[in-house]
């Protein structure tokens, strides 16, 4: 699509990838051999990493992010850096300064975002497992989009380090595979305390999925089926949910009030943090440099006036301005407030339910060019940004198609219960093909 | 016109003397070395590296918190100051904002009029370094500048003062009085260049406040606010106002210049650090011990030693020459004798020579402390015993013993009375001022004493001399 990056693979027609790795060496371990594509915001020593961004065309980095090391620790291959929105800034995959990425399952559709490439690399069958990176949603949509299982671990499960910054404190690294079994093994490699995250905890996986389920408890938020959430991809979730009762869990109806100020605590939160973690590309020390002989202020700001996209652009400026003086009271800090909230909302729900169900995305994937206008593009963050204002666990596992697109059944849980959502989401896998075979 | 009261208050930026840096595992170790050699991919801000605090970073800071009486929080918080320059390497500073280490401190310094007097301390954080800009060619002409982060993540303190000191003078005590704290707690070495940077903020009372940057001197600090107090008090004798503005120190011409005030209009956007947890200190702080601090030796210097105020509050204002002192003190050299000799003689010829304590030999001091004691030399052959040892020091060679000194420079105090041929000596080469003294200008006898001084080199006792000479002269002894 752009040819910014030499060695495309001839198989990628979606896409998926902006550079494949030639080296296929690999170690001994739980992934003997298996490749792994990595989310290119991910830094993969001696290979080249962007973000999606034109302002670190030609970065490479020289050292590996933690996950990466853990991947060639346990003897994976990896596979290649798939694309993104810049530096995580998307819903679709469009906003890769690389070109977008199509959805395997209709190219005519976005693969969802923004981790589409490593969405549409696992769908295509290219790779078996991918690791995507999860800002308010970039895992679990392009897994509910594309039709594959995505899990956004509790925050601090898995080192951020070297993952590149968009908004710290939200996002965090996970697996995203064909099926659960996938994406627990990927997850008990990259689960783990990191000394140089000091947001890591010290809480590695061991697990094997476990599809027993008697007894659980699934709370089922009314705002996860209201207004704007589509009546069809609403029943499909309803059906799914009305699978794991059958396996034996209960629901209980639960409320959120917290929601409707969801987006917009997450959206402050991200552009403030995004505006200092993006202000250094200045074009200095790494990316394209500026040609002319400019002064250094003129310099940067060429710079990022053309290596970034105009997405990056406006959220910069969103968050340059939430966290100015005399407006960093009226927006960064009433956006902590009700990240608070939301947070308290999920533990109150959580006395009464193991995990929370709904759907992933309100929608199944749109058609390129369907939406153009940013505020509809942030509005379809809704069900996802929770988990990650709140710092739960939460999983993306399809269930069942509307227009021949698939749907995404979305499970949370409590803080550190990563185990257990990834069983309920097995047991509905489970029971999904023991029912459709 | 007004002469309105001199105020002062300082903010002090240190380097803290940790092995590695703040918020990674580099060599702080980088004065010697070429650009950008102690550098990883933390301290060069690449993306999608992360801060990892260094303890002992924090546990120095701590340490100066407890030594300058501050109220330390339970929780701290780093927070992110965001700015474009390119020495700041991820284009924002990671330091402490609304929830710095500790606060509410205070330091004695001894006040204008000999009093002590009460320093209040407004905060005590913990931040980075950022790198240093090399302009090629100066900074004014320079068609380029590069850039070394080998200073970038170095852990530095920031003290911040009340507005509690009245003249430059105090200002540059208070600083003393500082750097001796930061010393006996072993965690900070002036004597490395750049660990110190001070921004003083000065006003006349009544009018705005200026903020001097720059400073990077204990000189400095007076320098640069004795210069600002004339230029603000010219500013109103001639009927003008003082405005609030940032002004440079530039060291080398020892006045300060207007900086541009756009530059300085930054909204730096402050929030908390995302890729750090709050700091909780508290188990942390109760086991943090001090050891003896300047005030306390200062006291046991005076009970122990009988060191007078002065002398025991110059002796411990330098870790260094306290310990120097306590050492020649324990080689059995007289406590008073020897503060005079520390503190008054050696202190004023190290200063002449502009330099330090460095390899003097305390035995050997000790042992000259002792000849003037026991009256063997007199005070003018103790100094010149001390010059000869410190030239050997300063280059660096073998010195001879004060008392091989004294017999190879034949310095030995000999008695009055052998004097005698001297003295008549001088009585016959001088008729023009005995007649002088005679006539009754007593100031001829100085004369005629230090001319005798003159031919016996020192040796003998002035106050000796003066009986002997009055004697020579007619006058009756004891007159």
């Amino acid at each position: 699509m752009s040819g910014a990056f030499p060695a495309t693979v001839p198989e990628d027609r979606y896409n998926a990838f902006l550079m494949v790795s030639p080296d296929r060496s690999h170690g001994t371990g739980a992934l003997a051999g298996i490749p792994v594509a990595v989310k290119d915001n991910i830094s993969t020593k001696g290979i080249p990493t962007t973000a999606g961004s034109r302002i670190l065309q030609g970065y490479v980095p020289p050292y590996d992010a933690h996950v990466v090391e853990l991947l060639r620790t346990e003897g994976a291959v990896i596979f290649g850096k798939t694309n993104m929105d810049e530096f995580g800034m998307g819903t679709t995959t469009e906003n890769s300064g690389y070109g977008p990425t199509l959805n395997p399952r209709d190219p005519s559709r976005v693969p969802g975002g923004s981790s589409g490439g490593s969405a549409a690399a696992v769908a295509a069958g290219i790779v078996p497992m991918a690791l995507g990176s999860d800002t308010g949603g970039s895992i679990r949509c392009p897994s509910a989009f594309c039709g594959i299982v995505g899990l956004k671990p509790t925050y601090g499960r898995v080192s951020r380090y070297g993952l590149i910054a968009y908004s710290n404190s939200l996002e965090q690294i996970g697996p995203m595979a064909g099926n659960v079994s996938d994406v627990a093994k990927l997850f008990g490699v990259i689960a783990g305390h990191d000394r140089r995250d000091a947001t890591s905890q010290d809480r590695p996986c061991k697990h094997t999925p476990d599809p027993e389920i008697k007894g659980l408890r699934i709370g089922v938020p009314k705002e996860y089926f209201g207004e704007g959430v589509d009546p069809k991809v609403a029943d499909s979730v309803r059906n799914a949910i009305g699978n794991l009762e059958e396996l034996g869990a209960t629901t209980v109806e639960c409320t959120i009030p917290s929601m409707q100020y969801a987006l917009a605590a997450y959206y402050v939160t991200c552009t403030s943090e995004a505006s200092s973690n993006l202000a250094r590309f200045d074009g200095i020390r790494y990316g394209p440099a500026v040609g002319t002989k400019k002064s250094w202020h003129e310099a940067f700001q060429d710079i990022r006036k053309t290596g970034f996209g105009t997405e990056v652009r406006r959220r910069i400026l969103l968050g340059t301005f939430a966290l100015s003086s005399g407006y960093y009271g009226k927006y960064y800090a009433k956006a902590q407030v009700a990240r608070g909230n939301v947070r308290s909302d999920f533990l109150r729900i959580f006395k009464d339910a193991d995990v929370i169900a709904g759907p992933t995305m309100p929608t199944i994937a749109w058609k390129f060019g369907e939406k153009s206008d940013p505020l509809s593009m942030y509005l379809s963050d809704i069900l996802t940004v929770p988990a990650n204002l709140a710092g739960i666990p939460a999983i993306s596992v399809p269930c069942g198609t509307v227009d021949r697109m698939p749907v995404g059944l979305q499970v949370m849980g409590r803080h550190f219960e990563d185990e257990r959502v990834i069983d309920v989401a097995y047991a509905y896998e489970r029971a999904a093909k023991g029912g459709s075979a | 016109m007004s002469d309105g009261e001199v105020i002062v208050g300082l903010e002090v930026h240190c380097q803290l003397d940790t092995k590695s840096k703040l918020f990674c595992g580099c060599s702080t170790d980088y004065r010697s070395d070429g650009p950008n050699t102690h550098v990883c991919p933390i301290c060069l801000g690449l993306p999608g590296t992360m801060p990892m605090v260094n303890k002992r970073a924090i546990e120095y800071a701590l340490k100066v918190a407890k030594a300058l009486n501050c109220t330390v929080r339970e929780e701290s918080e780093f927070s992110r100051k965001n700015y474009f320059y390119p020495d700041l390497n991820k284009a924002y500073q990671i330091t402490q904002y609304d929830k710095p280490l500790a606060e509410w401190g205070k330091v004695l310094i001894e006040g204008d009029d000999g009093n002590e007097k009460e320093v209040r301390i407004t905060r005590v954080h913990v931040e980075e370094d950022p790198g240093r800009l090399v302009h090629m060619g100066g900074v004014d002409r320079a068609k380029y500048s590069l850039v070394d982060y080998n200073r970038a993540g170095i852990p530095l303190i920031e003290i911040v003062t009340e507005p509690d000191m009245r003249s430059p003078k105090e200002a540059r005590r208070f600083l003393n009085k500082l750097r001796a704290t930061l010393e006996y707690l072993s965690v900070f070495d002036s004597e490395k260049e750049g660990s110190l940077r001070v921004d003083a903020n000065i006003s006349l009372r009544g009018s705005e406040r200026v903020e001097v940057k720059n400073i990077t001197s204990y000189k400095g600090v007076e320098k640069a606010l004795t210069f600002e107090v004339t230029r603000q008090r010219n500013l109103l004798r001639r009927g003008l106002t003082v405005g609030r503005e940032t002004r440079h120190f530039q060291e080398g011409r020892g006045v300060t210049t207007s900086s541009r005030s756009k530059e300085m209009e930054n909204d730096y956007r402050y929030f908390p650090e995302p890729d750090l947890r709050p700091l909780r200190v508290r188990d942390w702080v109760a086991g943090i011990e001090l050891p003896e601090l300047p005030d306390a030796r200062r006291e046991r210097f005076m009970n122990e030693y009988g060191c007078s105020l002065n002398h025991a509050r110059t002796l411990t204002g330098d870790l260094k020459l306290a310990d120097f002192y306590e050492a020649v003190v324990a080689a059995k050299a007289d406590p008073v004798l020897a503060a005079t000799w520390v503190a008054d003689t050696l202190l004023g010829e190290l200063n002449y020579r502009d330099m330090g304590i460095g390899k003097l030999s305390v035995p050997y001091f000790a042992e000259l402390v002792q000849l003037l004691k026991e009256d063997v030399i007199t005070d003018k052959s103790g100094i010149e015993i001390l010059r000869v040892m410190l030239d050997a020091v300063k280059e660096n060679r073998p010195a001879d013993s004060p008392k091989d000194l004294v017999e190879k420079l034949n310095l030995k105090k000999t008695g009055g009375s052998s004097f005698a041929t001297e003295i008549a000596d001088v009585i016959a080469a001088n008729p023009r001022a005995i007649e002088d003294y005679r006539s009754g200008r007593k100031e001829a006898l100085n004369f005629l004493v230090g001319q005798v001084m003159k031919k016996t080199r020192g040796r003998a006792d002035p106050g000796e001399l003066n009986r002997l000479m009055r004697e020579a002269l007619g006058e009756a002894p004891g007159k």
